[in-house]
């Protein structure tokens, strides 16, 4: 597919994502528990990375941090070279609105609307109008292979289907970022890797930058690069190597045995 | 088609994404978002229903009972407006007894004509006329009919305001000397001659004939419903001679009906009539007055201000249950915010301001008011015609009335929407897409 000379982003740019000593801490009954403690890094535009680690390893945290959902408690988080921390809630709205498309393990998608209405709703607080919704939202439908699909409702539509349409949601306002949260977790091996197979597709020829947040070795494998989390720290960060991939493994059953 | 995912529009810059649209004004989503509205509650119509329904009561309660409140009140102003201005009414009898019992009109007459001329006398009043009323039945040919019978004086008609439209009315000459002749109201004139020409027509009454020489004008309900209409004016002189029997009350009338010439001269005029009536009758200072005398402008006033306070008061029950049904609406938008928890992290999470969920779900209040309200206008209306037929007058809906009720609704949906939506707002996005 054509992609603008001007969209294509240099290997060494600037990065998109720069994470500082991040620190978050959750106020708790036991009192103040440390979800994350001190993680620092970067991603350049155009990656396909697998952020790693078992439950309680503070993923879900990061993922929050870097989805723009959730503020750091200490350090600070640049979203192409901007401090979210000192963003006001309506900033970080509209952040997650133009720039992140979320892609979540159990779709997510609202039951009322039809497909093309999902896909077109981050399109409504973008403030497009109707018609532009709507042409925008068949187009995405169509190149995740849904084009004949526009008008089913998510009940209609089996779980490899309804996270095509969640794909296509997410890239409804064509997003800097593409951020999956166990996308292929729902799924059977087949669907998933179909799943996976978009995702690299979208990195490989629309330059998306793509964060999958995961504990299936399986997904890891297909990104170029793996960020283990265990205990809210940064305990591995490099290509996925099959022994990268092992540890991980091991780690997920050691962190879910207490 | 080619599908591209290159966007519709030159990317902006994430400075510009973050920046620029950081405080984005919610208008632009006002048509979208009252679409989901219509979306999310014609999606569980049973329940809107519901919800609806105290504000489709209270509203249509509201719309009612004004529409009576304004008819009684039309009614009741016609009726003032045609008892003619400036009237008083004296009665026979003491107001009040020693006991505090009202004696009531079928006490002893203690007025008499004599007192009529004398009040006739005095400055500022324009005419008195002595009249006594019975309920008769009343002869023509082979048809009756009970009617109500006024026996006076000429001056009853200049008092009344009421002059025959057809024939004329009797003189004082005829009413001297006691000739057998009436004047009818249009109901009396229906009843016993049907669409005839009732004029040189005879009447009986209590056996006594009488020749109809005048028709009055129609005058329409009184007040309570009275058909005034339905009556016949005889001369008092004949009617106390042969109508009532004479004897021992030939001189004595119930009432004296005295015209005013101003309003301002109505209260010095009670009090001169007061006066004259104590000294006429003999009374010492320590005794009772053996008559009453009662202002009708005042007493339709009265009545005017009693059926407006009884319309406020049904106002009022209307308003409370337009209360209790904005209390339904909270109670349904928050049972709907909870149960949408996670469809409000999902729109957090592709960018929904607090503000676009705030506008959700107030738009959904504000839409359950204003589509309950409307429904409570038109049943409220239909209610409305319905109680014209069994009512004696007309009910009167007021455009303002469902201005108000518009704008009342609207005000309530805010109102009792604002609460589930600001906390559909409050929600963290994180917390709404865990559960």
């Amino acid at each position: 597919m054509p992609v603008p000379p001007e969209d294509r982003p240099p290997e060494d740019g600037p990065p998109l994502l720069a994470l500082e000593g991040i620190v978050k801490d959750y106020a708790s009954e036991a009192g103040s528990f440390r979800a994350l403690d001190g993680v620092s890094m970067t991603v350049r535009p155009g990656e396909l990375l697998a952020i790693m680690g078992p439950s309680g390893s503070g993923k879900s945290t990061l993922m929050n941090i870097i989805g723009a959902l959730d503020t750091p408690t200490a350090g600070r988080f640049l979203f192409d070279g901007e401090d979210t921390s000192t963003m006001s809630e309506a900033a970080l709205a509209a952040l997650r609105n133009r720039a992140i498309g979320f892609v979540f393990q159990q779709f997510n998608l609202l039951p009322r609307l039809s497909a093309r209405d999902n896909v077109a709703l981050p399109l409504v607080y973008a403030g497009l109008s109707r018609r532009e919704r709507l042409a925008r939202a068949d187009t995405l439908l169509a190149r995740v292979g849904l084009a004949d699909k526009t008008g089913a409702r998510p009940s209609q539509l089996s779980g490899g289907q309804q996270q095509r349409v969640a794909i296509a949601r997410a890239l409804a306002v064509d997003p800097r970022l593409l951020l999956a949260d166990e996308p292929t977790g729902a799924l059977d091996t087949r669907t998933g890797a179909e799943i996976l197979a978009l995702f690299k597709a979208l990195n490989r020829e629309a330059r998306v930058t793509v964060i999958l947040v995961t504990h299936d070795p399986g997904v890891a494998a297909a990104t170029d690069r793996v960020v283990r989390i265990q205990d809210g720290r940064v305990t591995f960060d490099g290509p996925p190597t099959p022994e990268a991939l092992a540890g991980g493994v091991g780690h997920l059953y050691e962190g879910a045995a207490p | 088609m080619n599908a591209p995912l290159a966007p519709p529009r030159t990317r902006p810059g994430p400075r510009a994404t973050a920046t620029a649209r950081a405080t984005p004004g919610i208008a632009p989503l006002l048509g979208p978002m009252l679409a989901e509205a219509v979306a999310a509650l014609s999606a569980n119509r049973l329940r809107s229903g519901l919800t609806m329904l105290g504000m489709v009561i209270g509203v249509a309660a509201v719309i009612l009972m004004l529409a009576i409140g304004n008819g009684v009140q039309g009614q009741v102003e016609r009726s003032i407006s045609a008892l003619g201005s400036n009237l008083l009414i004296v009665n026979s009898g003491a107001a009040r007894s020693g006991g505090g019992f009202s004696q009531g009109a079928g006490s002893r007459p203690t007025l008499t004509l004599d007192d009529a001329e004398a009040i006739a006398r005095l400055p500022d009043v324009l005419a008195a006329a002595p009249t006594s009323s019975f309920a008769a039945q009343v002869v023509a040919g082979p048809t009756n009919w009970l009617t109500q019978v006024t026996t006076t004086t000429p001056a009853w008609f200049i008092v009344q305001s009421w002059f025959p439209e057809e024939g004329r009315a009797f003189s004082a000459m005829e009413e001297r000397q006691a000739a057998r002749v009436a004047v009818i109201g249009q109901t009396t004139a229906r009843e016993l001659f049907g669409a005839s020409d009732p004029i040189g027509e005879q009447i009986r009454v209590r056996g006594v004939s009488f020749t109809v020489i005048g028709l009055l004008p129609e005058r329409g309900q009184g007040i309570g419903g009275v058909d005034r209409d339905d009556v016949v004016v005889l001369p008092l002189t004949a009617s106390l001679r042969l109508v009532q029997g004479g004897g021992a009350f030939r001189r004595f009338v119930r009432s004296i009906s005295v015209a005013v010439t101003t309003p301002e001269a109505m209260a010095p005029t009670e009090a001169a009539i007061t006066d004259l009536l104590r000294r006429r009758h003999g009374l010492s200072p320590r005794d009772e007055n053996d008559f009453s005398i009662t202002n009708l402008t005042a007493v339709g006033q009265t009545f005017q201000e009693t059926t407006g306070a009884i319309s406020l008061l049904l106002g009022a029950i209307g308003g409370i249950s337009l209360v209790v049904g904005g209390i339904g609406i909270m109670n349904i938008m928050l049972v709907s915010v909870t149960e949408r928890t996670r469809e409000i992290g999902i729109r957090m999470a592709l960018g929904a301001p607090r503000a676009a969920v705030r506008l959700q779900f107030l738009l959904e209040a504000l839409m359950l008011s204003i589509v309950g309200c409307a429904a409570g206008v038109l049943i409220g209306t239909g209610l409305a015609v319905l109680a014209s037929r069994f009512l004696p007058f007309p009910t009167i809906i007021s455009p303002a009335s469902v201005v108000a009720a518009f704008a009342i609704s609207a005000a309530i949906g805010i109102f009792f929407g604002w609460y589930p939506a600001t906390r559909a707002a409050r929600l963290s996005p994180i917390e709404a897409l865990r559960s």
